[in-house]
């Protein structure tokens, strides 16, 4: 009988602590952009930790937005930009870091966490993983030959339908995302480009429409290897997605040579953002993950890998420099200040966003 | 002396028609797949209080037979599309789920009903909607004609290839399936686009001198359509074709009937189940399509299935997606439902 009771306290006990501080399960799900970080950290994060790394990709904040508002998406580390960061905050979507876990803080760099603040007051919910611009990327042997003078420093290399006609012919390429080409168009023409005013988001409609007909795509990947490869000659891009297509091309040596700027009239600035799902099912593993990233080492080599600058000031003794060197990774400080950034749209102003952006993509 | 008064075959398709299938055997009861199982679970006593229960209520082995499809479409369809109706009429959020409740508790007394209608509003108010409807019904309706256009002649010569050569033939229509369906689509932008082998080979050939722009066009959109659902098109007429009694044909020979006659006065006429049955095969995925027209199409090209997807990821406006959801399927089902009715009451016209 004793035996029996003992054995019924060890099970009850077993169960309890299932309910209660059950160490989780050594996986942590992370859902990041397309081409963002070398898998070898991946690989080094496991062996040190033993936490298995279940890494899945998209391309658009959209998608990943839709997939975290219908709930229980099974990640346990997103990286959602800025702007849609703030919605989501907004929603519910996230839970609070807890500092204690992230040792890493100090790495941290006071430019970025300034900016991101904006979204994230005080920068309770997300950490930056990378940062970039949003600018244009081109083949300088097509451009050339086709316009000798071509005025790729300035937004007029797409957004000037007599230039734009120029290039239609060997492909250009552009975000599929209204939130990044709407504000880039009305700077262009020098509105505020953070501008929450239908009346004034819908004068880019204009713009946009008088060059449609030279956009061979619209698309928020594809354009990478379609530079690199020689199939776009012209795109508006990312600026880490463009110096990526331009190392692509010239490991392939296949004549190509890429350059990216970003333009002299200005560019969107944006932050990728590290966070956790309120109801991530291993939000332990989802901090030592994001604490790992935070190191200044493993910072450094995703840096020096993506061509993307980081939110990581102690990462920088470590990265190369052809990456901390480059004014298209990071901006010298006169240009910073012409960068701008984009605060969320409300629901109604977003409508306004998407259908004007429709009716460009289809002509209708 | 004129063929057409000899070719009087008109008869003999529609005794062929009419004549009763062998499918419809009757099936008396269940088919004893154990025996010992089914004797064992009959047995058991919560069984046969089920069971008396269930011919109490007048549910017996043939009604619960028949009720499995019912169940299958109450489970797989009616729930869903219920689930979609309901979030049509509520309104969007920024929330997890993004999309307002349709019933709210006020006061723990009374059950607020929110019905919102603006979604449906918006649809017909925007020409948007109407404009991507329109579209993806014309690329639909010219992708089925284009597939029935290429199956048949493909269908056809199957079903008259020797027998032993038949099911290898099946096999090779079936054989795309092996590889996702995803990566076939995927395939045709290395044929289709401006260096691919399409252009590659037409350009070697000398047939043209400017390589063609295919890619990102609605003819690529029809091209992929066609090539992927061939198959959906080929089964159906292939089985209705093999059907088919031979010695009908030698019959309309026998009275003087050309080839081409035969085949539009008895041949066409009895493979008509399997045009319709390919045709609903293609066309209704068709209108829905989004993999297709994303890949291969171009910014222009306007389909409902692209036009959901941004309501729903680039606006994230569930609501006014499941409105146009519900409007496609209204606008898919009640012409089918009306030409299945319309079919019927021929048929029992013609008994």
């Amino acid at each position: 009988m004793k035996k029996l009771s003992a054995a019924l306290l060890a099970v009850a006990g077993l169960a309890l602590g299932a309910c209660g501080d059950k160490p989780e399960e050594k996986v942590v799900n992370v859902y990041n952009w397309s081409d963002y970080i070398d898998e070898q950290i991946l690989t080094d994060f496991t062996t040190e930790t033993g936490i298995k790394v279940v890494y899945d990709v998209f391309d658009s904040n959209d998608v990943l937005e839709t997939k975290l508002l219908a709930g229980s998406s099974g990640y346990d580390v997103v990286v959602p930009s800025g702007t849609f960061l703030a919605r989501q905050i907004n929603a519910g979507v996230f839970q609070k870091l807890d500092r204690s876990k992230l040792t890493n803080w100090g790495n941290l760099w006071d430019m970025v966490l300034d900016r991101t603040s904006i979204w994230d007051p005080g920068n309770q919910y997300a950490v930056d993983y990378m940062w970039g611009t949003t600018g244009i990327g081109y083949n300088t042997k097509q451009v050339a030959e086709r316009m000798a003078d071509a005025p790729v420093n300035s937004w007029d290399l797409v957004f000037n339908p007599e230039v734009a006609a120029k290039f239609a012919d060997c492909g250009i390429y552009m975000l599929d995302t209204s939130d990044e080409m709407i504000p880039a168009a009305l700077n262009y023409i020098g509105e505020n480009p953070d501008s929450k005013d239908p009346a004034v988001i819908e004068k880019a409609e204009a713009v946009l429409m008088a060059i449609r007909p030279f956009i061979r795509k619209f698309h928020s990947s594809e354009y990478i290897d379609a530079l690199a490869n020689g199939d776009a000659c012209v795109a508006v891009g990312w600026s880490g997605d463009i110096l990526q297509a331009r190392d692509r091309a010239a490991e392939a040596k296949n004549g190509v040579e890429v350059a990216y700027v970003t333009p002299d009239g200005g560019a969107q600035m944006w932050f990728d953002m590290m966070a956790i799902p309120a109801d991530a099912k291993h939000p332990d593993n989802a901090h030592t993950f994001i604490n790992y990233i935070m190191r200044a080492e493993v910072m450094a080599k995703a840096s020096n890998y993506v061509f993307y600058a980081n939110g990581n000031k102690a990462s920088q003794e470590f990265l190369t420099p052809d990456v901390i060197g480059d004014p298209a990774i990071y901006p010298t400080p006169e240009a910073l200040k012409k960068l701008f950034i984009i605060t969320p749209y409300s629901s109604d102003v977003q409508r306004v966003l998407t259908r004007i952006w429709t009716r460009v993509k289809s002509g209708q | 002396m004129g063929a057409e008064r000899l070719c009087r075959v008109d008869e003999l398709s529609g005794v062929a028609m009419t004549s009763p299938d062998p499918m419809k055997k009757k099936h008396k009861g269940l088919p004893l797949v154990s025996g010992g199982l089914v004797s064992m679970i009959c047995e058991c006593p919560p069984y046969r209080w089920a069971a008396s229960r269930c011919y109490r209520w007048g549910l017996q082995g043939r009604s619960l037979t028949v009720m499995v499809p019912y169940l299958w479409l109450v489970l797989l369809f009616l729930a869903p599309f219920l689930i979609v109706v309901k979030i049509s009429f509520s309104e969007i959020r920024i929330a997890i789920p993004p999309y307002a409740p349709l019933f709210e508790m006020i006061d723990g007394l009374y059950v607020q009903l929110n019905l919102h209608m603006a979604n449906y509003q918006r649809l017909f108010h925007d020409d948007l909607y109407m404009h991507a409807y329109l579209s993806s019904l014309r690329i639909a309706v010219v992708s089925t004609v284009l597939t029935l256009l290429v199956g048949y002649p493909i269908a056809y010569g199957m079903a008259r290839a020797p027998k032993s050569w038949r099911l290898p033939l099946l096999m090779l229509v079936i054989l795309p399936f092996w590889t996702s369906f995803l990566i076939r689509v995927y395939a045709w932008i290395g044929i289709l686009k401006t260096e691919g082998f399409l252009n590659m080979f037409l350009l070697w050939t000398g047939v043209i001198d400017e390589p063609l722009v295919i890619l990102h066009t609605n003819i690529a959109v029809y091209i992929g359509i066609v090539y992927s659902y061939l198959p959906f098109m080929i089964l159906p007429l292939y089985s209705s074709l093999e059907k088919m009694d031979h010695s009908l044909l030698e019959a309309a020979a026998d009275l003087g009937c050309p080839p081409h006659k035969a085949f539009w006065k008895v041949t066409f006429p009895l493979s008509r189940p399997g045009i319709i049955a390919g045709c609903f095969l293609v066309f209704i995925p068709a209108v829905g399509e989004f993999v297709i027209p994303d890949l291969l199409g171009g910014s222009s090209t306007l389909m409902i299935g692209k036009t959901l997807w941004s309501e729903f990821f680039n606006n994230r406006d569930w609501p006014l997606a499941s409105a146009a959801a519900v409007i496609l399927l209204l606008l898919l089902v009640v012409p089918i439902v009306w030409f299945q009715r319309f079919q019927s009451n021929r048929s029992q016209l013609g008994e």
